[in-house]
């Protein structure tokens, strides 16, 4: 008998809501996870679909925005927490990796400075202490030369490069939980590959629990372990990845995989598409948003949104996680 | 030989672009002696990373900078000597669909003016009904409803946004269209819809498209054949059957093997065999020299620091490496 991990984070029923001119706007709605160490977890949505919101609502980061629910790193609650209880997790416990590496580091600033900022901060550590450390990351990192780096400035190095910089500041104070958001979007195609496969190495080496959001299946697929697919500020399907890939159960998540070209073997004349555009903020529908574009939407489905469940079915393992937002209990493949 | 002559759109031969360095010495080589050509009803993929030389390309065609060597014959002229007045008329069968499609369009115009202006510069005899005719002919192609006419830019999604850029690329029926990552910033539910219409658009009106992508499965869905690009050199072209399924350059092959699959299982099964390619493009401002892929290729050989591989046919697809023959077989 194992005893089951400590959870490091658990969120319930988190929603965060814009002030709109009429109406409260909705961003993120009912939303719960839970990670534990090691974990590599992947959000996967279109704009808007509050992935990023969900991400910076771990950190603290939503100014102006009403919250309710429950974020708990460690048994303690940090929704509504004092911004020096904050300080305390931000970037110490909870870190963060941005999308464009050259607007994440100061352009004045020397790498130096930037990569020990944070961990004298933290850790309190002497000038010298925290030098060691720093040059001990950039090695960790896979940055050549880092005696010299230390004291170049972000123009000076490429955008990979940059991006590894990125990593190492977010991962130098040792934090528990990393957030990534589309942390190689802005990057090329075999640059992407080298930082995927540099943060599965990160996870495996120091138990880290990763959370990646990306709008690319592809880039999900790699490296997540489990995966959560969100549309209009909720989660739709989650499951493990093998699962997710190959037994999706959630219309969108169907409609996205379908709407990929492979590299390899027989290629459609059209592409299958999800017809029509996400649902604004400020309109969504009273039912499931995606019934406006689903091929299996029936009556129950403009009525009311549907819950988060488990998926049992033959082809779900024992025991798995699965869950979908979805009213249709058919085979995919039927859309009409 | 007559027959090929008109079954090619254009025909660029030894384009080279360069910029010059800071105040004193010294040159970017952007494009270095690229020669290509786009059959009549044909999409062309031009891919690489950035620093390539793909967005390089699309200007010198479009006469955004200038070429400091070489030629490119479109409509029996060279597209690079046309001045003032010439120019400025070939520039009606020359069309371009950028990346950033609210960034190109301005924010000032409502869509009727936007769709409209080339029809206002190109065809001033057009009477103001049969103006407005083709406005909403072209309008309702791309998908738009009329309503959409008086409304401004910044109303729209970035997928709306792309079929106005897409309407009035089209409006004058140019000959050849330049999309420069036509669908890259679209949203994934987006991106597929914008595919499929370019694609309709080509069949429907024989157009010859130059396709600039990043993103090679766009590109297998999108293109007849593809030219992979490198530090300004041209590594490979081939058909798109032959590239994706037996890529003949070192460079290609990383490209590939570098693409995301969206399947754990193959994914992984891949990430145990294939070794990531390392580094990244070198600066311009001093490329290797040789062949300017040798500093990451797996394959090198002292052959390729000291001689630049020439454009050579091997199976489908003309290839500078002089390995060529060795790619693939471990």
């Amino acid at each position: 008998m194992s005893i089951p991990p400590e959870p490091l984070l658990t969120v319930r029923d988190l929603r965060i809501a814009y002030h709109g001119e009429t109406a409260p706007l909705p961003v993120v709605d009912g939303v719960d996870l839970d990670l534990a160490a090691g974990d590599f977890l992947g959000i996967v949505g279109e704009s808007g679909s509050g992935k990023t919101q969900l991400l910076l609502a771990l950190l603290g980061l939503n100014a102006g925005a009403r919250l309710h629910g429950s974020i708990r790193y460690r048994g303690e609650e940090l929704l509504g927490a004092t911004e020096p209880a904050w300080r305390r997790v931000r970037g110490a416990r909870i870190a963060m990796i941005f999308q464009d590496p050259m607007t994440a580091l100061n352009p004045y600033l020397s790498i130096g400075t930037q990569l020990t900022e944070g961990v004298r901060r933290h850790r309190a550590l002497g000038r010298a202490a925290a030098w060691r450390l720093a040059l001990e990351m950039l090695d960790a990192v896979h940055i050549t030369d880092p005696g010299r780096r230390m004291h170049q400035h972000p123009h000076e190095l490429s955008g990979g490069m940059r991006q590894r910089i990125v990593i190492a500041m977010a991962m130098i104070c040792e934090p528990e939980i990393i957030l990534a958001d589309e942390p190689t979007t802005a990057l090329d195609v075999t640059v992407q590959a080298q930082i995927l496969s540099l943060l599965q190495e990160l996870r495996a080496r120091t138990r880290v629990a990763l959370v990646l959001v990306s709008h690319d299946l592809g880039v999900i697929a790699e490296v997540a372990d489990r995966v959560a697919v969100m549309y209009a500020g909720r989660i739709v399907e989650q499951a493990d990845a093998p699962t997710l890939f190959s037994a999706a159960r959630h219309p969108y998540t169907e409609g996205l995989q379908r709407s990929i070209v492979p590299l390899e073997g027989p290629l459609p004349a059209r592409l299958p598409t999800i017809g029509g555009l996400p649902p604004k903020v400020t309109a969504l529908p009273p039912g499931c948003a995606f019934a406006p574009r689903c091929g299996y939407a029936w009556e129950r489905c403009v009525v009311a949104p549907p819950p988060l469940t488990r998926v049992s079915t033959p082809d779900s393992a024992p025991g798995s996680e699965h869950r979908k937002a979805c009213y249709y209990e058919g085979l995919m493949g039927r859309a009409r | 030989m007559t027959a090929s002559v008109t079954a090619t759109a254009l025909a660029v031969e030894h384009l080279s672009v360069r910029f010059p360095v800071g105040s004193s010495r010294g040159w970017l080589q952007a494009l270095d002696d690229v020669s290509f050509s786009v059959l009549r009803g044909e999409t062309l993929g031009v891919v690489g990373e950035s620093g390539s030389g793909k967005s390089t390309l699309a200007r010198a065609l479009l006469r955004l900078v200038p070429a400091s060597a070489g030629r490119a014959q479109f409509r029996g002229v060279d597209l690079l000597a046309l001045k003032g007045a010439e120019l400025r008329s070939m520039r009606e069968h020359l069309q371009i669909i950028f990346q950033d499609p609210l960034a190109s369009l301005d924010p000032r115009m409502n869509v009727g003016e936007i769709i409209g202006e080339p029809l206002r510069e190109f065809r001033p005899e057009l009477t103001r009904a049969a103006h407005r005719e083709r406005v909403l002919r072209s309008l309702d192609r791309v998908g738009l409803l009329p309503e959409h006419l008086s409304r401004y830019p910044h109303e729209f999604s970035g997928g709306q946004a792309q079929r106005i850029g897409i309407a009035r690329a089209l409006m004058l029926q140019p000959e050849l269209l330049v999309c420069d990552e036509p669908i890259s910033a679209l949203d994934a539910s987006i991106k597929s819809q914008i595919a499929n219409l370019l694609k309709d658009l080509q069949h429907e009106f024989n157009l010859s498209v130059l396709f600039i992508a990043h993103d090679l499965a766009a590109v297998r869905f999108s293109c007849d054949r593809i030219l992979v690009l490198y530090l300004g050199r041209v590594m490979e072209i081939a058909s798109r059957d032959s590239l994706f399924a037996s890529p003949r350059h070192p460079y290609t092959r990383a490209l590939l093997q570098a693409v995301p699959i969206a399947d754990p299982l193959r994914a992984r099964a891949r990430a145990r065999t294939a070794t990531p390619l390392s580094g990244e493009i070198p600066s311009p401002l001093s490329p290797p020299s040789g062949c300017v892929f040798r500093t990451r290729c797996p394959l090198a050989i002292a052959r390729c620091a000291a001689e630049r591989p020439r454009l050579r046919r091997l199976g489908g697809s003309d290839v500078a490496c002089h390995r060529a023959e060795d790619v693939g077989q471990g």
